[in-house]
């Protein structure tokens, strides 16, 4: 098998940025490392989403109510039960597959617009529910965790990014990929395939929801407690912000989205060019322009500049179902 | 061209016509008789009424552009607090209630308009309905963002448009607020449901809604009768705003109705998504449900009402996707 020119560059560009990634830390403080954490936080929500919205074509708004069962997996079992943080993950992975398979069942019957109403839903009633249960959940004060330094959690996430990107990439790359991207493609085909519906798409669901849980696990050790509000609404908007400015069906978009989403209001705060208030604002107004002229996000943007689609191009045909170009 | 009336009972034809009729109807008894035999039943039935019409209001403004674009506007409900807010301010300004109302409704008229030509229309002319759905939650995020700077983020006290006033009929202790926010939310649908019925731009939106390229051939500007929907769709949500914030269970602040707009959700779904008049009742059952599970169902605390309205949402779009009043769909591939 020859490997084509875009792999290759795929391939050298995901190295660049992981020696990127690794080498920060001999840079940064204590306190940009943590921040940097939180980039890692999003790079796992971002692409946990991006697999079941950009690579399945079933639009999830509810991505931060699959990390608030992660979040609240690894809090409660350390506070509570006084487990290990980290060997808080596996379980909290296992949680958010069970969750993300039970919200995928309906996803086999709801389409579309359904399915954004449904899963948008979910993202409100779950901190709900978290309140609700306070004597297991901490109620609205929430619960605390053990604290960590910067470098400690820096190293943390990004092993774990890693961990998750490479899995990623090698499912989306072999058979369960395709049946992926079929399915998003047009279900009709795909299953006059022999792709089983059902199966794929409880799947994508349940991996994807593993990952996110996986995400608020880490999430809530960055920030070393846990409340209802930390998962609130925003925190699903703004992973779908981060997919949506990345490019839908592109992996290495992930870190772009990740980047935006959590440094450009840093940055733009630590600069004085606007408020904190403003970013709500500024960050709705991108993401309607970047649905307005580039529907598949920085990564469609950069494939359209350097032309080097035209020998591998994984989406003739777009998750939004728009024509790529 | 019959099949282009938006609120005519021809159009929404259930498989079984008897069922939906008649559930409604078990529904009324069972809300009258329990009103007859409890006051508390009674007063909790006028309240949750007054509940469900704001999310009727909400569900309509939805089922509109739905109708018309096949798009769910999650932005629906921040623009509704918007506007709510403008109405706020001008009170704060010193003008009256009622005149503020007014004024708020054509404010939110042209709003919506612009909205739809700033926003949605560039999306639309490429994208698919699901990039429309993104660019709305891009709205979403924008509208309850720009409140937070114009207004900031506490809360504010928007004066009721009624005074507190009780009256007792039987036993049973009505709030003047109660009846006026089921009798104003009624009568906006209603007036509404006049306008499409008996005027000509009414019918050309209608026309727009159901068969685009046949109304763009007898000469009805089809794009522009989608950004009138998106104004009357605004000056709904404004009055569900207005509405809301008055009652006392509701605080004016930037995410004032996101769960609201979840029960709007709900009562679009349950009224089928594409049937106003379905919106109404689903808007007015989902209100009165869910104020009597949170009186008589002592573990459906108040935070659990919102993870009801999913359940409910969720059992009606797996049991009959069409709603009560929608029609079952055959897909062309």
């Amino acid at each position: 098998m020859t490997i084509s020119r875009s792999t290759a560059i795929g391939v050298g560009a995901t190295l660049v940025v992981a020696a990127v990634i690794a080498l920060l830390p001999l840079v940064l403080s204590d306190y940009d490392l943590s921040t940097g954490a939180t980039v890692g936080v999003f790079f796992i929500a971002i692409l946990s989403l991006n697999i079941v919205t950009g690579y399945t074509g079933q639009i999830s708004i509810g991505q931060g109510a699959f990390m608030a069962f992660g979040g609240y997996t690894t809090a409660i079992l350390t506070h509570n039960h006084g487990w290990n943080d980290l060997a808080t993950l596996p379980v909290a992975a296992l949680v958010g597959f069970a969750a993300g398979f039970v919200v995928g069942l309906p996803a086999l019957r709801l389409h579309g617009v359904y399915l954004a109403l449904t899963t948008f839903a979910v993202a409100l009633a779950v901190p709900q529910i978290a309140k609700n249960y306070s004597n297991f959940t901490g109620g609205t004060e929430g619960l605390a965790l053990p604290t960590h330094s910067g470098l400690w959690l820096y190293g943390m996430a990004w092993s774990i990014a890693g961990v998750m990107f490479v899995f990623s990439w090698l499912l989306l790359r072999g058979r369960t990929g395709r049946a992926f991207r079929a399915v998003r493609d047009s279900e009709i085909a795909a299953s006059s395939s022999g792709i089983a519906l059902p199966i794929y798409k409880t799947l994508s669901f349940g991996i994807s929801a593993a990952m996110a849980a996986v995400a608020g696990s880490v999430y809530v050790l960055v920030i070393n407690f846990v409340n209802p509000d930390v998962f609130g609404l925003s925190l699903s908007l703004y992973i779908l912000i981060g997919v949506v400015v990345g490019g839908l069906g592109s992996l290495w978009g992930v870190i772009v989205g990740a980047a935006f989403v959590e440094l450009l209001p840093i940055a733009l705060t630590d600069s004085h060019i606007s408020s904190s208030e403003s970013v709500p604002v500024i960050f709705g107004v991108v993401v309607i322009v970047v649905m307005a002229v580039v529907p598949l996000g920085a990564a469609d943007l950069l494939r359209r500049l350097l032309q080097f689609g035209s020998s591998n191009r994984e989406s003739a045909k777009s998750p939004l179902g728009t024509e790529a170009r | 061209m019959t099949a282009i009336s938006l609120f005519n009972r021809t159009t929404w034809r259930p498989s079984r016509s008897w069922i939906v009729p008649a559930a409604i109807a078990a529904g009324g008894v069972f809300l009258v008789v329990g009103s007859l035999r409890s006051s508390l039943f009674a007063q909790q039935t006028v309240s949750g009424l007054a509940n469900g019409g704001i999310y009727a209001s909400l569900a309509v403004a939805l089922v509109l552009i739905y109708r018309a674009t096949e798009v769910i506007n999650f932005a629906q409900g921040a623009l509704a607090t918007f506007t709510t807010y403008v109405a706020w301010q001008l009170i704060d300004w010193g003008l009256g209630y009622w005149p503020a109302f007014l004024c708020t409704l054509v404010i939110a008229f042209v709003g919506g308009l612009a909205v739809e030509l700033a926003a949605i229309r560039p999306v639309e002319r490429r994208g698919s309905q699901l990039t429309v759905v993104i660019a709305s939650i891009g709205l979403l995020i924008l509208v309850e963002g720009a409140i937070g700077r114009i207004w900031g983020n506490q809360v504010k006290f928007m004066p009721a448009p009624f005074p507190a006033r009780i009256y007792h009929v039987g036993g049973v202790a009505f709030s003047l607020q109660d009846l006026g926010t089921i009798a104003i939310s009624i009568a906006s649908v209603v007036v509404l449901w006049l306008f499409f019925r008996f005027t000509k731009v009414g019918l050309g939106m209608r026309a727009a809604a159901v068969r685009p390229a046949a109304a763009r051939l007898v000469g009805i500007r089809v794009s522009w009768m989608l950004s009138l929907g998106w104004g009357l769709a605004a000056m709904l949500g404004a009055v569900a705003g207005m509405l809301a914030a008055a009652s006392p269970s509701v605080l004016l602040q930037p995410n004032m109705m996101d769960g609201i707009l979840i029960y709007a959700f709900a009562a679009a779904v349950v009224g089928g998504l594409e049937s106003p008049a379905g919106a109404v009742v689903g808007g007015l059952a989902i209100g009165v449900l869910l104020n009597l599970l949170g009186s008589y169902v002592s573990w459906i605390t108040p935070q659990l009402l919102l993870p009801a309205a999913f359940v409910l949402m969720l059992a009606v779009l797996l049991v009959k996707p069409s709603g009560l009043f929608g029609r079952s769909r055959t897909r062309r591939v």
